[in-house]
């Protein structure tokens, strides 16, 4: 868990609120909130390990795949829903958007940003794929199967009608990850 | 070990008297009496769970016992023969004291909130007020439900696997079937056939049935595939030509020398009734004042009680705040999944009871 961009996450939830977390991992980000935010907060997550590691902690989880979307919620029936640090593995990032601020009031979304300076500089100096501490995968070995940085993200909610509050640097070339407070707006 | 518990009144509003529960327990309740488990055993199960007195082998070997899963070494596991059982527990096989004769369809029909509300008793004889877990797959999975829905505050930890709120009306029909061999076996003569012949054929019949149902495609595939049984091609007659033939038949002939067929009929019908939907007029309105922490564990290839009618019951829980994780386990064994060993189920239940 980066803690930095994790706090930044968890400074800007309300506390007592309910919280779904979309692929929350072993449950580290939802424990940190737990503790200093009291939310009532679930997981979702596929993988066995991730799962039993969120039941270690004591993180109420629920098995499911967000790519088939969040069909078994209903509207609003979560304050916020977030996406941390796994938007690059989705397939249909667009329906997952679009389900999270169904489903939530306000959605949180964090990526690693292929706009940081080193990364832009690996490319132009080494000629090849990137590398960072967010992105440590080899090309042929890596779950994520997208790269797209801050202003292609923030192009993105303009164009959807997403009200897009940045909680990380402002700058596309400073920022590891970038991390959002996302709100449809409503006419 | 057996206990009077009275009388209770049922849910069809019927009264049944002098009931006896069958049990056995592991381990020792501690000085708090903060661990102990309830165990609730599936249609055909019984109070013997696990180890070796009695000598035949327990249900749950592998996850009961010490150094288990549920270990034995640390927390006090109870498990009792259902109200309308044929293993010690006051059944259809049982004499009525009334008239000195076995009780047959004179039995009242039970529900699984019966079979509950006398376990109820059972704990309370035990002096045990908070059960620290209720755990049980299938029709199990159902009374632990029931005990947390029943008694809130008397149950800190329920784990339904492979169970459901209501069984889906697929699963209706295969019991019914199973039911309708037993009543047109002749031997069955309206269920009073204590004394003469059991009615071995429709029993048999109703557990073939039921075993396919417990089984997978895949997992009857690998195991039986279309291999012949002790022959190398057709025999073109009517004996056993296929090797899944020979397993359901033995399957179902050593089933009728352990279970009653009345009991079947009962358990199966009370199984058949369970809906908390139709009970308390929607599933959210049933778990309202749950107060247990959920484990919902359900199985990839289980077609009975399929994954669905788990993530219909979590999604209820969660919409209501309560704590629930929810795990699908992907194994190709179908609804008796839970019956085999499985290290992922071993290893969940175990940081379950440890740390929440």
């Amino acid at each position: 868990m980066d803690l930095d961009y994790s706090q930044r996450i968890i400074d800007c939830i309300d506390p007592h609120s309910k919280v779904l977390d979309l692929g929350c991992g072993d449950g580290a980000l939802l424990h940190a909130m737990a503790q200093q935010k009291q939310v009532t907060c679930y997981g979702i997550e596929i993988d066995f390990e991730n799962i039993l590691a969120c039941v270690g902690r004591g993180i109420s989880v629920f098995q499911g795949d967000i790519n088939e979307g969040l069909h078994e919620f209903s509207n609003h029936s979560y304050d916020y829903v977030i996406l941390s640090h796994t938007l690059q593995q989705i397939h249909k990032p667009l329906f997952v958007i679009s389900e999270m601020l169904r489903v939530g009031k306000k959605a949180i979304v964090s990526f690693p940003n292929f706009g940081y300076w080193s990364i832009r500089l690996q490319l132009l100096l080494r000629g090849k794929t990137p590398k960072s501490k967010s992105l440590p995968y080899e090309w042929y070995d890596t779950p994520n199967i997208r790269v797209l940085t801050i202003q292609d993200f923030k192009a993105m909610c303009k164009r959807e009608g997403i009200y897009a509050r940045n909680l990380g640097n402002e700058s596309n070339w400073l920022s590891e990850k970038g991390v959002f407070l996302l709100e449809k707006f409503r006419r | 070990m057996n206990v009077d518990i009275g009388t209770l009144l049922l849910e069809s509003g019927q009264k049944l008297e002098a009931i006896t529960l069958a049990y056995e327990t592991w381990g020792h309740l501690n000085a708090k009496k903060s661990n102990a488990v309830l165990v609730c055993h599936a249609l055909t199960g019984d109070a013997h769970v696990t180890g070796d007195t009695p000598s035949y082998q327990g249900w749950w070997e592998t996850f009961v016992g010490p150094g288990k899963a549920l270990d034995t070494d640390r927390y006090f596991v109870i498990c009792s023969n259902v109200l309308g059982g044929c293993k010690g527990s006051t059944g259809p096989g049982s004499i009525n004291p009334a008239t000195e004769e076995p009780y047959g369809l004179t039995f009242p029909v039970i529900t699984i909130a019966d079979m509950v509300n006398a376990q109820k008793k059972l704990i309370a004889t035990l002096e045990i007020e908070k059960l620290c877990m209720v755990i049980g797959g299938s029709m199990g999975g159902m009374q632990a439900l029931e005990w947390a829905i029943s008694y809130p505050d008397q149950v800190e930890r329920c784990v339904p696997i492979a169970s459901t709120s209501h069984l889906s009306s697929q699963a209706l029909a295969f019991d019914a079937v199973g039911r309708h061999a037993i009543v047109n076996d002749p031997a069955w003569k309206e269920g009073h056939y204590y004394g003469a012949n059991s009615p071995e054929k429709g029993l048999a019949i109703a557990r073939m049935i039921g075993h396919i149902t417990y089984l997978s495609d895949e997992s009857m595939d690998i195991k039986f595939g279309r291999r012949l049984q002790k022959k190398q091609e057709y025999g073109y007659d009517f004996t056993t030509d296929f090797q899944v033939e020979s397993y359901l038949k033995y399957q179902g002939d050593k089933f009728v020398n352990r279970f009653d067929a009345n009991s079947y009929l009962y358990i199966t019908k009370a199984i058949s009734y369970y809906d908390l939907e139709k009970k308390y007029g929607s599933l959210e309105a049933a778990l309202a004042h749950v107060q247990a922490k959920f484990l919902v564990i359900s199985i990839s290839s289980d077609w009975l009680y399929p994954p669905r009618q788990s993530k219909e019951m979590v999604k209820t829980l969660m919409k209501l705040n309560k704590e629930v994780t929810y795990c699908n386990l992907e194994s190709p064994y179908g609804h008796d999944a839970f019956l085999i060993e499985n290290p992922q189920m071993a290893s969940l239940v175990t940081q379950f009871l440890e740390h929440s």
